[in-house]
């Protein structure tokens, strides 16, 4: 086992300015009984004096312009989970650690992601891409990568019987305990983690409880730690507030695209895909505009996604700025991947369903479809516009017309020279559509071989269809 | 032979006047062993365009290409459809041995989207086969179309009307069908090699009506030109 810790130092302040550099300044404030203390700001605010633990008051005074929004726990999990479900893409080994943190288990990945430095480099990447800030740190137990990510001691430590000099020189304030705890141990003259093993550990346990000692067993690896891996719900809501008001479709990609990448992770996670998902744009004072984006098969790609999302949006008038984007799927379905041909390159083939998606944005569903042959005797019934890829039965043997008319058009008998038949069609008295009639394969006089029919009824001859 | 003059003549562009040009690109076989004689590569070619001039519609314009576009849906390929004037019959074609899953049928309301389809269709990559049926032709985006089955090593089949004959036109293949009361007659109008005097005879019915997959043996043969056709 190899966990990887993720730390985000900042995400009570980057879940309202992920992704943007805010010029103004800003502090995340937290309630302590009646008096408020910052929690987090940003640089401007930094720069301004403005420490984190200050009173809120003693920060306004300093800034006046500062921006001061209250610390929303819930939406830091729900980032949480977001980033916990982005993190599935690389594998499904993945833990919350509430409020600020995560913990992956790399180990059985890395040869997926062809190596540690890859992995890496590609997770930071990521996490760069979507806005967020974080300390990484990996170990071989999760507690121990965690207590080094809090650290902010970025290391990897591979060899289980280094740990306990790594660990040694930490604080006892990152541990897991109460204040008193902490501040009784550091009374007592510990104050890295390495002096606290020094004690003996019967005295520890008595002074300080059992807990103590478990939770930095569980760091060295002498206590199993079992970890719950997280799995999203079954539907995809997630919502971004904007940082400004948006009025481009480029502008709204690029902030729907960090939505997308949880999306597809969620969906790596429950090895699932969709076949639709819909982007809410809310606006000020006005009713919201909906984008639907479907697909002609379940779909987890992000570029495709992506893709799609692009041309229908470039497709859509927004009617007024953008505050906010919600992305839902509301229908998760399982699907099955096709397996990858070892010999077969098949990157050089494009996708047809792909296409079918595109030429379905600009014309319209209902102007692309596949056909299928249709259980009825009646011709003009048996066949059917279809989904591509849909099973349908092999049609009967008898002798059909490659082109039908869409409608039967009246013909003259004099001018048609019978080559075979008849075939007697007798069907569709139950519903209203009854056909009574006689067809035959006829030449016409140009050459062109037709499909006709005699009503019976009227004895008025028709064409139906041409063998072209 | 000078060698370096050889290495000049293997060069797919470059062809003497008695004999057929090289494909450049891959060929899908007609199913008609005659016609499949006269065509350069031995068959429909991949990646360039294919003009079919015909004076009616009915005539064995469709069964002329089913047995390559069977072969196509055999390697589970897909094709496209793109403004066809009739409905397509399902139980024909899937009697004939298209596999339907993979047929798309499109419908674009104005002729510059069906334009853009083809051209969609062509470059995707995705379609071996497209067949389009459109209006309004200009060299701009006849080049537009060529580039795509380029890009999309697609075959692409446009279907005119005869009267079209007589226009420039970039496709690399135009054939110009006739019903005979013999069969149908193919005039090749313009090929890559030489000019060819004589219309190739395919007699399309003679299962009485959809052929199966394959014919073992379509009967063929080769007559004089029964009407003059001009060529330019």
């Amino acid at each position: 086992m190899f966990w990887l810790a993720i730390h985000f130092p900042a995400l009570p302040l980057e879940i309202y300015s992920r992704g943007v550099a805010v010029p103004e300044p800003i502090a995340v404030i937290e309630r302590h009984g009646n008096r408020s203390r910052v929690k987090a700001c940003n640089e401007a605010a930094d720069a301004g004096g403005v420490l984190v633990g200050m009173p809120v008051s003693a920060a306004q005074a300093l800034l006046t312009n500062l921006v001061v929004r209250s610390r929303d726990m819930a939406a830091e999990l729900e980032s949480l989970e977001g980033l916990a479900s982005w993190a599935g893409n690389y594998t499904p080994a993945v833990s919350l650690q509430p409020p600020d943190g995560l913990l992956i288990e790399i180990g059985s990945c890395l040869s997926l992601h062809r190596g540690f430095k890859n992995l890496i480099a590609q997770m930071r990447h990521g996490l760069n891409e979507m806005g967020y800030s974080a300390s990484l740190a990996c170990a071989t137990t999760p507690h121990a990568a965690w207590l080094l990510a809090l650290a902010g001691q970025e290391v990897a430590i591979r060899d289980p019987a280094k740990l306990e000099t790594v660990l040694g020189e930490l604080s006892v304030r990152l541990l897991d305990q109460s204040q008193d705890t902490l501040a009784s141990l550091e009374m007592l003259g510990a104050h890295t983690l390495g002096e606290c093993l020094s004690f003996p550990r019967a005295g520890m346990a008595r002074r300080f409880g059992q807990s103590l000692l478990d939770e930095m067993d569980r760091a060295l690896g002498r206590l199993p730690e079992a970890r719950e891996f997280f799995l999203p719900p079954p539907s995809f809501t997630r919502r971004l507030e904007l940082p400004s008001l948006v009025n481009e479709s480029e502008a709204l990609l690029f902030a729907s695209r960090l939505l997308l990448l949880e999306l597809e992770g969620c969906l790596n996670l429950r090895q699932a895909g969709v076949q639709e998902f819909e982007l809410v744009c809310h606006h000020e004072d006005m009713p919201e505009t909906v984008v639907k984006v479907g697909f002609a098969q379940p779909t987890r790609a992000l570029e495709r996604m992506l893709l799609l999302l692009r041309e229908t949006l470039g497709r859509t008038r927004l009617c007024a700025p953008v505050h906010t984007i919600v992305l839902n799927a509301s229908r998760i379905q399982e699907i099955e991947l096709a397996n990858l041909d070892l010999f077969q390159d098949n990157a050089e083939t494009g996708d047809g369903n792909l296409l079918l998606e595109r030429l379905r944005i600009r014309l319209g569903k209902e102007a692309v479809f596949s056909i299928a042959p249709a259980a009825d005797h009646r011709p003009e019934l048996a066949w059917r516009p279809c989904e591509a890829g849909d099973e349908s039965k092999p049609a009967g043997k008898q002798q059909r017309p490659l082109w039908l008319l869409p409608k039967p058009m009246p013909c003259r008998k004099e001018r048609l020279e019978l080559q075979s038949g008849p075939e007697r069609i007798e069907s569709g008295w139950w519903d209203g559509m009854d056909v009574v009639r006689d067809y035959y394969v006829a030449q016409g006089r140009n050459g062109s071989r037709l499909w006709v029919f005699r009503e019976r009824s009227s004895g008025a001859w028709f064409v139906h269809g041409l063998f072209a | 032979m000078n060698a370096s003059l050889d290495l000049v003549l293997q060069h797919p562009g470059i062809w003497r006047g008695d004999q057929l040009a090289q494909a450049t690109g891959e060929t899908l076989s007609t199913g008609f062993a005659e016609l499949d004689e006269q065509l350069p590569g031995g068959g429909w070619a991949r990646g360039a365009l294919t003009e079919i001039l015909l004076e009616r519609e009915g005539i064995g314009e469709l069964r002329l290409l089913l047995p390559a576009l069977a072969s196509v849906s055999k390697q589970s390929e897909w094709q496209a459809w793109v403004s066809p004037p009739h409905v397509p019959y399902a139980p024909a074609l899937s009697g004939a041995g298209v596999n339907l899953k993979q047929l798309l049928v499109a419908r674009p309301q104005t002729p510059a989207d069906a334009w853009w389809t083809t051209e969609q269709a062509l470059r995707s990559g995705a379609c071996s086969a497209v067949l389009a049926w459109l209006s309004a032709p200009d060299e701009k985006r006849m080049r537009r179309l060529q580039l795509g089955a380029e890009t999309g090593h697609a075959w692409g089949v446009l279907f005119r009307s005869a009267s079209a004959a007589q226009e420039r036109s970039t496709a690399s293949l135009r054939l110009l069908l006739e019903a005979t009361s013999n069969g149908l007659a193919v005039h090749i109008l313009k090929r890559r090699g030489g000019q060819v005097n004589k219309p190739v005879l395919l007699s399309l019915h003679q299962n009485n009506g959809v052929r199966q997959a394959r014919p073992s043996a379509p009967s063929l043969s080769v007559v004089p030109s029964l009407r003059a056709v001009s060529r330019n």
